[in-house]
């Protein structure tokens, strides 16, 4: 009993670090259609900076407000992310909409520059956060325990879930957004102003990918190349989704953190990346479009 | 057309500037002292194995400033060209052939992972060449042109699980990162348990980029072992510990036993982690010798007081000091006439670790072996130590267990 709840929290907090990466993706890529190499070098900026707030707070703020290090960051890290973003698509990708080979080749080209700026600022040796005394060890009940930081990214990824919602859905940025992104010339011919809206939207999944650094942070040692760790599962997560779908990005990064840890606990890790991955060619050959497949009357889709 | 034929130009010539520069600042070095010897150093400066390349690389630097402010060898002064294997073993290759064939250097100190070593022995044994090579690793080679400092796996892995089968743990944990040394090392494992009848219950692999170990973790608690046996590398380590101390389990629960955490590992991961976990070296920064206590302090004036010594830097260290034992014993630096004089006399030197001595047979070093605990200051205590240097054995022909572990001939 105790192994299976272990197994489908193990599978539950898998699918919500997967979501919680590919979501910040779902927007730039799945919404504005920007094959975005760069995302995450964005996850890369993110888990520093919170490495950086660490580093600020012990130095110079007493110790007895370590602890606040963490929520500090969070808020740290997507302001930044989206200056970052709103920056590099205004510089960059706002030449390229349309042109999505060239985008990657663009993308990918930042990515490189922004991995090599953080070896020479952080080298190349890993740095490592602490998680504060919150965020550190577990909760046992029973036979089980349940680590808090995982818990934590399970309580986030449903919080940025809620809060992209109500943006995208139920307020007006979301509307001239959806607008923006289904027919362009006919939002403008409304009086969106499209090219903020381009930049808002990407700033924003750029933001994502800097909160979800901040909960990769917790996990493991930051590095220059974690960005590249993620990138490809973020793709094949909003592609099985369905492109230009939130509810999609869900299932998608639910299926595939469920699927990797349950073929992981009968295998082995090697077998599962390689099955997870045949299961998803096997899925697109039947369902190209992804998971919730748009449906539209434009004559490209 | 002709701004666009002017940029190419400026960049050709600034390229020939910089190739300029490059060629005289090898040469300027060679002026300034009468007789010189040209080595290699043929590291990863870039790349994912920069982490680690980068201390061994500074360690062999020191060891020849060190060599040239006493007097040099024979005489000369060492001069070093450097190359970099970005981490890429095909780089390696073009690298130390680059170094052998144009730079004409007399021997080269490098390389770190056993790909980028294999990648770069046939070259080295078609010029008849030398390379020092400062790493433990999973042992079944031996080649005439090169050196290995490192320990071999009984100098490092059969005396660990012999020491954890005598202080009574009986089910072991395999876990490793899914490349050549883990894979090996489990294998010569695997043998040596069923040998000495403790039990294997756990065999797993994690690829080199994993973050996420809840699934091994788990596997790990319903196996029922008492002792995990880490041969992960890299970032994977600070992943699998991160996450077995957020299940709230400590050494006491569940003791491991690493091959590849030495003193830097222990200070990325975190002391706080790590403490009580056993290791299996050679080598510590805590080691009591007075040859030690020198190459600490000049370790640190050298590149700073928080930079640490750990066995692989130690072993690179060594291996200039070998070099230069072995040119004075053969009055050359001609590769052949220095690998002629290892295998006919014994070549050994008063090391930080104490005294190591080629084994002319085996071209592997006879070391002493170590096993640490991490500490809660990030430095490794020992523990325990093997009373004499133990004689390298990269075959294990001299252990009956191993008969089926040997390499395809």
């Amino acid at each position: 009993m105790s192994e299976w709840i272990t197994l489908i929290f193990n599978g539950l907090s898998l699918s919500s670090i997967i979501l919680l990466t590919s979501l910040g993706l779902a927007i730039t890529f799945g919404l504005m259609r920007v094959i975005n190499m760069a995302h995450g070098e964005f996850l890369m900026i993110g888990a520093y900076m919170t490495y950086v707030i660490q580093e600020l707070f012990k130095t110079y703020l007493p110790h007895s407000v370590l602890g606040l290090y963490y929520p500090c960051a969070l808020v740290v890290s997507f302001g930044i992310t989206f200056l970052l973003g709103c920056a590099l698509e205004k510089a960059v990708i706002s030449r390229l909409y349309g042109r999505e080979i060239d985008s990657l080749l663009a993308t990918w080209g930042i990515s490189l520059i922004f991995q090599q700026a953080a070896r020479s600022i952080f080298g190349t040796q890993g740095v490592n956060v602490t998680a504060p005394d919150y965020l550190s060890g577990g909760l046992t009940v029973g036979a089980c325990t349940f680590s808090y930081n995982r818990l934590f990214i399970i309580l986030l990824v449903l919080v940025c879930l809620v809060l992209v919602w109500l943006m995208m859905y139920r307020s007006n940025f979301g509307k001239q957004m959806n607008a923006v992104m289904q027919n362009r010339p006919m939002a403008q011919c409304m009086g969106i102003n499209s090219r903020k809206i381009d930049c808002m939207t990407f700033g924003l999944g750029s933001a994502l990918a800097g909160v979800a650094g901040c909960s990769l942070a917790l996990l493991g040692s930051i590095d220059s190349t974690i960005g590249q760790n993620y990138i490809v599962q973020c793709f094949i997560t909003v592609v099985l989704g369905g492109v230009g779908n939130l509810i999609g990005s869900v299932v998608g990064s639910g299926i595939v953190g469920g699927s990797t840890i349950f073929v992981q606990h009968y295998t082995s890790s090697m077998i599962a990346n390689a099955v997870v991955l045949l299961i998803i060619i096997l899925f697109l050959q039947k369902k190209p479009q992804g998971l919730f497949a748009l449906k539209s009357r434009q004559l490209d889709e | 057309m002709k701004v666009k034929c002017i940029i190419p130009a400026i960049l050709a010539f600034a390229m020939c500037l910089s190739l300029i520069s490059c060629g005289s600042g090898a040469k300027e070095t060679t002026s300034s002292g009468g007789e010189t010897v040209t080595v290699g150093l043929l590291h990863s400066l870039t790349g994912s194995m920069a982490i680690s390349e980068e201390a061994v690389r500074d360690a062999e630097v020191l060891a020849i400033n060190e060599i040239n402010a006493a007097g040099g060898v024979n005489g000369a002064q060492i001069v070093y060209v450097e190359e970099d294997g970005a981490s890429e073993p095909s780089t390696f290759a073009t690298k130390a052939e680059k170094l052998i064939d144009e730079n004409k250097v007399k021997t080269v100190f490098g390389c770190w992972t056993s790909s980028s070593r294999k990648a770069v022995k046939s070259i080295f044994e078609e010029y008849g060449n030398l390379l020092w090579y400062p790493v433990q690793y999973e042992g079944m080679e031996s080649s005439s042109n090169i050196v290995y400092t490192g320990a071999a796996p009984n100098q490092q892995i059969v005396p660990a699980i012999e020491y954890l089968v005598n202080q009574g743990y009986t089910k072991f944990f395999l876990m490793g990162s899914d490349y050549v040394f883990p894979r090996t090392a489990n294998e010569i494992i695997n043998a040596q348990l069923a040998d000495a009848g403790a039990e294997v219950v756990g065999e797993e692999y994690a690829d080199m980029n994993q973050t996420d170990f809840s699934s091994i973790i788990a596997k790990i608690e319903a196996s029922g072992c008492d002792v995990i046996v880490n041969t992960l590398n890299g970032t994977g380590n600070v992943s699998f510990f991160k996450q077995i101390a957020e299940k709230n389990y400590t050494a006491e629960d569940y003791m491991t036993m690493s091959f590849s955490i030495a003193e830097e590992e222990v200070t990325t991961i975190g002391a706080d982690i790590l403490k009580g976990h056993m290791v299996s070296w050679n080598y510590y920064e805590t080691t009591d010798t007075a040859a030690n206590e020198a190459f600490v302090t000049a370790y640190k004036e050298a590149y700073g007081e928080n930079r640490v010594t750990s066995d692989p830097v130690e072993a690179a260290y060594d291996a200039v000091y070998l070099w230069k034992a072995a040119c004075e014993v053969a009055g050359s630096f001609e590769p052949e006439d220095v690998i002629a004089a290892m295998e006919s006399t014994e070549i050994s030197y008063e090391a930080p670790e104490g005294t190591i001595t080629i084994d002319g047979e085996s071209h592997h070093c006879y070391k002493k072996v170590r096993i640490g605990v991490v500490n809660d200051g990030g430095l490794i205590d020992e523990i325990y130590a093997t009373p004499d240097a133990v004689k390298p054995d990269p075959y294990l022909t001299s252990y009956g267990w191993a008969a089926e572990v040997q390499p395809l001939s």
